[in-house]
């Protein structure tokens, strides 16, 4: 191991060749203190003992903050609170004593978080203009604000886009768990790092810090909760997540442009293949850092580098296979084995994933059977039975129901266009979108907002049919809508009125 | 001392950095009021100072001496074998083989508990139509799968470092 040997060499030099217990050192600062290069006492372990050796009297956990006390009573203080060393436990370095812990394994771990956390941020946001907030109904965060400023047009095609973001956002999300714990694992440390700041700089940071790892965790905690429909939180979702995202943004993004060059050099300086090549055996401590993450009192490795990026990885794969089945037709959705939306329920025409049961939204056979009419609303208002909608010109088409919660199957659709039943409600086609209202009592989306283009499209329809045989009850009888790459809550289940006085869409 | 030395003295990094991390709580600030505006922030604050502490403070904790009590049980070994620098022949630690399968079942258990625990149950069963009990089972077969594989390895592991030792 040709670092390991280099670092013994030069901390022997320095030891050796200069003062026995104080060695100054010009090197930056911790933390965001680069380009201010000050002498400072660096404490440095002595050729023959496991002993740190720190700038004169000052005690161990407060190497580095070595300077000149002024004789009047403020200094006093300060010289006094520079003689404490802390509070004890994991507020000394000693406490920490992993061998794997460094800037090496964080810029590791973080440069996959980077890639990973950027694909479920952004499908995040895709997902949230899916969802066409600016139409009537659909809005769940109407105080948005400056925040919606990215929306636009949600496109019909390619039919399988939300389908594969919202598979992405959440599944992406489950299998970044691990790596989200690892990555908190190797910089605890800096958590108790004391004293709390060494400048007003790290002080700042280290509050966006807290948005980092609260917003970060807060996210996943709430989607996870909400997948699984365990509405524990004491708010509603949507609003929780969108905010809660940006705040997590925010503090992401400047986390990475301050950490991302100190990155780049730890990754140029030490390489990828030299520490995943070492065993558990020849597994050293990474070389002193600024920050404190490499353990001053190592304990013995009982795992290697590339050992702790399998775990992680190993443990990503694990969340990996056992829910992207939800997203997968055929035999492979029998892989779902823990994921909430991956069930099996017959091997019947309607035997698919049900988001939302007929019950559970007061939706009675009562009130979809022969006395149901489907109001259409536009130039004039009419309605129809379902008897009059099969016996309109029928189109059958491919399609899959994406949901929010990441799960999604691709069904075979029969009914009619709504292009037609606009047509017949007096509307030119393009010219307006639509707001389809539900039987279903309570819930969210019990109506929802089609913009113009998705009206337009020929392979938007109120369906009557799936895979050949009519709707159940729990799909949607007797009618529902369902339009290509839409988000599946705009896919309206039994629908009772279509109203195409929608403005300004 | 010039201007940017000074600012660099009291400061402690470039005026950027400052910059950027007041850009930072100007965003999150914006979307603090949005909570606010909403009227969920009570929940929202809690629940959020919940995530700054719940894997420092809470998760941890908990795994750490869950290992630690793994890695005591486990290193009946004598001290000079310690370093895990075993020399060819012996049997590899057996701590990794008990790490892994419980750290992963753990994990699954973490992730999906308001199914493998039925929490979920009233508000899935409404939804889906279906139950959470079938979670439990799969979770233990999961579970049952990964020990047996870590130990099969574990077994493969020592015969082959038998048949090298000898």
């Amino acid at each position: 191991m040709g670092i390991q040997v280099s670092t013994r060499r030069a901390r022997h030099t320095l030891g050796t060749k200069l003062a026995p217990s104080t060695v100054w050192e010009s090197r930056t600062l911790p933390n965001g203190c680069w380009g201010v290069a000050l002498e400072r006492p660096f404490p440095v372990r002595s050729p023959n003992s496991r002993h740190w050796i720190s700038g004169g009297s000052v005690p161990d956990a407060s190497r580095g903050r070595d300077r000149e006390v002024k004789p009047d009573k403020k200094g006093r203080l300060a010289a006094r609170l520079r003689g404490w060393s802390g509070p004890p436990g994991p507020f000394r370095p000693e406490f920490w004593r992993s061998p794997l812990r460094g800037p090496w394994l964080t810029s590791v771990l973080g440069l996959i978080l980077l890639a990973g956390i950027t694909a479920v941020a952004i499908t995040g946001l895709v997902s949230y203009a899916a969802y066409e907030p600016r139409l009537p109904g659909n809005d769940t965060t109407p105080g948005r604000g400056l925040l919606g400023f990215y929306l636009f047009d949600w496109p019909t095609d390619p039919v399988w886009l939300y389908r594969v973001t919202q598979g992405v956002h959440v599944v992406g999300g489950l299998t970044l768990v691990p790596i989200l714990l690892a990555k908190l694992w190797s910089v605890i440390p800096k958590l108790f790092s004391w004293p709390p700041a060494r400048s007003v700089a790290q002080a700042v940071e280290r509050a966006s810090l807290l948005l980092l790892v609260g917003g970060a965790v807060f996210q996943f905690v709430t989607g996870i909760l909400n997948i699984q429909l365990f509405y524990v939180f004491p708010f509603s979702f949507y609003p929780a997540h969108f905010y809660g995202a940006w705040i997590f943004l925010a503090a992401f993004v400047v986390h990475v442009v301050i950490k991302l060059p100190r990155v780049i050099s730890t990754l140029r300086t030490y390489g990828l293949r030299d520490y995943l090549r070492s065993s558990v055996a020849d597994t050293r401590p990474e070389p002193p850092d600024p920050d404190g993450l490499v353990a001053i009192d190592p304990a013995p490795p009982t795992m290697s580098r590339r050992g702790l990026l399998a775990f992680a990885g190993g443990g990503s794969l694990i969340m990996f296979g056992l829910s992207i089945g939800q997203c997968i037709d055929g035999p492979l959705r029998r892989t779902a084995l823990l994921a909430p939306h991956g069930r099996l329920y017959g091997t019947g025409p309607n035997d698919f994933q049900v988001n939302k049961t007929a019950a559970s939204l007061g939706v009675t056979p009562a009130l979809t059977g022969e006395s149901w009419r489907l109001t259409l609303t536009g130039q004039h208002r009419m309605e129809l039975s379902r008897e009059d909608l099969l016996a309109m010109p029928l189109y059958t088409y491919a399609l899959p129901i994406a949901c929010v919660e990441g799960w999604s199957t691709v069904q075979t659709w029969t009914g009619v266009r709504l292009a037609d039943l606009g047509r017949l409600a007096g509307i030119r086609t393009g010219s307006t979108g639509v707001t389809a209202r539900s039987l279903q009592r309570g819930g969210y989306f019990g109506e929802a907002s089609l913009s113009a283009a998705q009206v337009a499209d020929p392979r938007s329809l109120l369906a009557l049919r799936v895979n050949g045989a009519d709707l159940s009850l729990d799909h949607g009888y007797p009618a529902r809508v369902i339009v290509p790459n839409a988000p599946g809550v705009h896919n309206t289940k039994w629908v009772r009125e279509l109203d195409f006085t929608q403005e300004g869409s | 001392m010039n201007g940017h030395g000074r600012w660099a003295r009291a400061y402690g990094a470039p005026t950027w950095h400052l910059l950027a991390l007041a850009l930072c709580f100007l965003v999150a600030g914006y979307a603090a009021t949005k909570v606010v505006e909403v009227g969920i922030w009570p929940g929202f604050l809690v629940w959020f100072v919940g995530a700054v502490i719940l894997h420092d403070l809470v998760l941890f904790p908990l795994y750490s001496a869950a290992d630690f009590a793994a890695r005591s049980s486990t290193a009946r070994t004598p001290r000079r074998r310690r370093t895990a620098a075993r020399p060819p022949g012996r049997r590899p630690a057996p701590i990794n083989y008990l790490r892994l399968p419980t750290a992963f079942s753990g994990l699954l258990l973490l992730v999906w508990s308001p199914l493998i625990l039925h929490g979920a149950e009233p508000n899935y069963r409404a939804a889906v139509g279906l139950s959470t009990i079938p979670y439990l089972t799969r979770w233990i077969l999961v579970t049952l799968v990964l020990f047996a594989a870590s130990a099969l390895l574990y077994v493969l592991r020592c015969l082959a470092a038998g048949r090298a030792g000898r």
